[in-house]
């Protein structure tokens, strides 16, 4: 089950990093909910989630003084242009510079617009969504945030969510 | 990896399919997202390198197809 690559990918980790992946208690999700494509993906309709932070030039950055982690989101609208984002992630625990560089390192949109021209699938969300990953204490969010992302896709009628971290 | 996870249990929960990117194949297991694709870049790097959209398309294509899958939970290595 676990790719081979499983065992080097954590060398290049801080110490602390490294001794807080391990002792973190992590959410287990279970059982695994399963949704299933009921049409083609060539006319599924795909939003993207990025965890990197991105917030629509103007409206409020994320916080670094939320203890366990700023939970809210931020909406991404799909006609933005995703190099205009600014990058709010606030952990140090990554290296920023692929994101600075290019946003579609943590929000490929441009990618995701270039499938639609090409028919690889049906339609861009008219929404995407952003929150601030690292969120070490997700109560707030398990309970409020994502049940509100859901309603949106759902109200947006998308098909497939496509989940970026960084 | 968490943060992502959870959001597609809740997603997914309502319906809509659900695949991740990872860049910690070991946290991913064990939180259970319903499908995930492992890739060689660390973290920071989940769509491998800026100003690349050949890589970066081919990652976005695998998770695509992953979408396909409904032997959950999924976790898969990326090939390019």
């Amino acid at each position: 089950m676990l790719p081979s690559s499983a065992m080097v990918e954590t060398r290049k980790l801080s110490v602390g990093l490294r001794a807080f992946l391990k002792t973190y208690p992590w959410r287990r999700i279970d059982p695994v909910p399963v949704a299933s494509l009921s049409k083609p993906i060539s006319e599924c309709k795909v939003a993207l989630v990025s965890s990197a932070g991105f917030v629509v030039p103007g409206e409020e950055p994320f916080s670094d003084s939320v203890r366990g982690g700023d939970s809210s989101f931020r909406v991404i609208p799909g006609d933005v242009n995703v190099q205009s984002l600014e990058e709010h992630h606030r952990s140090d625990s990554f290296s920023h510079a692929g994101v600075e560089a290019d946003r579609n390192m943590g929000l490929p949109l441009d990618r995701l617009h270039e499938l639609a021209v090409t028919g690889k699938i049906g339609s861009v969300a008219q929404r995407h969504f952003s929150v601030m990953g690292s969120i070490t204490a997700p109560g707030r969010y398990v309970k409020h945030t994502l049940p509100a992302i859901a309603d949106l896709l759902v109200e947006d009628h998308v098909d497939i969510a496509l989940m970026v971290p960084v | 990896m968490q943060t992502v996870g959870l959001a597609q249990a809740a997603v997914e929960e309502r319906g809509i399919a659900t695949a991740s990117i990872t860049m910690l194949a070991k946290i991913t297991a064990k939180i259970r997202p319903p499908r995930a694709l492992s890739v060689p870049y660390p973290l920071g790097f989940p769509l491998g390198e800026a100003n690349n959209p050949a890589l970066q398309t081919a990652i976005l294509k695998q998770l695509l197809a992953l979408v396909e899958r409904d032997d959950v939970p999924v976790l898969e290595e990326l090939r390019v």
